[in-house]
């Protein structure tokens, strides 16, 4: 067009303006969108209440299944969230509240119900088990030990929290 | 990169013919403000449009968080717009695009009947259009029900009795809007918000393609 080189021709220089123009109005318009739309990334995790599950003193060194409940908000949405746990005493003497939910792809797993497998954590989906101490059997599907619950002891009751991964520890 | 894309495309599927049909065309001097400032009566289409795109995808996002059920329909809007980044400003886009889109739809219709572009041969246009004003008018009116609080309860009762108050057929009619002879209520809403959400848009999305493909063939109407 122009013999100077480096020079915007007034076509160029109309469509970066018009692009600019027309980016900048396409970025704001979808900008708050794409916040709203990503906003359970934006939420940062609640804190997790600690709650009565059982007595201390009535802790065995047999797994016993408890369940409890803890307020959940989901949204607009305010209910009970219904958790299990199953609880005992090691051979340490420490107390173990296991999470139910296999970490293969998390069906819920049983303690001592399969013939088989005696005194062992056993997910029917997959033939997945754990022994009494929640890790995970070599040659079984799942990758890691059963998760266990934060505990806490007050007062001689059992208060339980968020059950947590116990890969590495 | 994006040109070598292009290219690539193009060589296989010879796209360029296809965006220039839809994209290059000739704005007449008459239409263009750059020559005649009161030229800016013709973008009100063009804004129509415009604001239109933002009033559906606002609301496709707004649909992330709004559930159409009595109990929770209100608490959801509440969630969405208190709890939720940003969702006073998506709320806020729809809400007050839904008011806009009508005044520019107005504006538009007054441009096309006073200049008498709507004369042969494009009378065709001009029916679609006003197809399209009613749609317009639909989606407001059922959108209007969906947060589900006062104002839009007893406005939707206002707007189901004008049903109702057409000759012979207006019972019917009432019943068939509301979903029920006499309660407005879950059924209303489920049938507002399917009616907002999917068929008045698929009418609109139909009216426009036609609109445009009108106006792209026979040309905007010439200088006064």
């Amino acid at each position: 067009m122009t013999d100077k080189k480096n020079q915007v021709s007034r076509r160029q220089f109309l469509n970066y303006t018009l692009t600019g123009v027309g980016g900048f109005m396409g970025a704001a318009m979808i900008a708050p969108m794409v916040g709203f739309a990503v906003d359970p990334l934006l939420k940062g995790e609640k804190e997790t209440d600690f709650v009565y599950v059982m007595d201390v003193d009535e802790i065995t060194n047999e797994p016993q299944r408890k369940t409890f409940s803890t307020d959940q908000v989901d949204g607009w949405y305010e209910s009970q969230a219904e958790h299990t746990a199953w609880i005992f005493r090691t051979e340490e003497d420490e107390i173990l509240a296991l999470s139910p939910v296999c970490t293969h792809l998390g069906c819920v797993v049983d303690w001592n119900s399969n013939e088989e497998y005696p005194d062992q954590f056993y997910c029917p989906c997959h033939d997945g088990r754990y022994n009494k101490l929640g890790e995970n059997l070599p040659n079984t599907p799942p990758t890691e030990p059963l998760h266990a619950y934060e505990y806490r002891i007050e007062d001689g009751k059992l208060l339980l929290g968020k059950a947590k991964s116990r890969k590495g520890a | 990169m994006l040109h070598k894309l292009y290219d690539w495309i193009d060589e296989r599927l010879d796209i360029t013919p296809i965006w220039r049909d839809i994209a290059d065309h000739e704005v007449p001097e008459h239409v263009n403000p750059a020559h005649h400032f009161s030229a800016f009566v013709y973008c009100f289409g063009g804004l129509t449009f415009f604001v239109t795109v933002i009033q559906v995808l606002s609301g496709m996002f707004l649909t992330m968080y709004y559930v159409p059920d009595i109990v929770n329909a209100w608490e959801s809007v509440k969630y969405l717009q208190t709890q939720v980044a940003h969702g006073q400003i998506v709320r806020g886009m729809h809400h007050w695009g839904a008011s806009v889109v009508i005044v520019m739809i107005f504006l538009h219709t007054l441009r096309v009947f006073f200049q008498g572009a709507y004369k042969k041969p494009r009378e065709l246009n001009w029916i679609v259009g006003v197809l399209l004003f009613f749609v317009m008018l639909g989606l407001g009116f059922t959108g209007y029900l969906l947060p589900w609080d006062n104002k839009a309860f007893f406005a939707t009762q206002v707007g189901l009795e004008i049903a109702e108050s057409v000759p012979y057929i207006g019972g019917d009619l009432k019943t068939l809007l509301a979903g029920d002879p006499e309660i407005v209520g879950a059924k209303t809403l489920a049938r507002f918000f399917a009616i907002h959400v999917f068929f008045l848009p698929a009418a609109l999305f139909a009216l426009m393609g036609a609109h445009f493909i009108m106006i792209r063939r026979q040309g905007i109407s010439g200088p006064l």
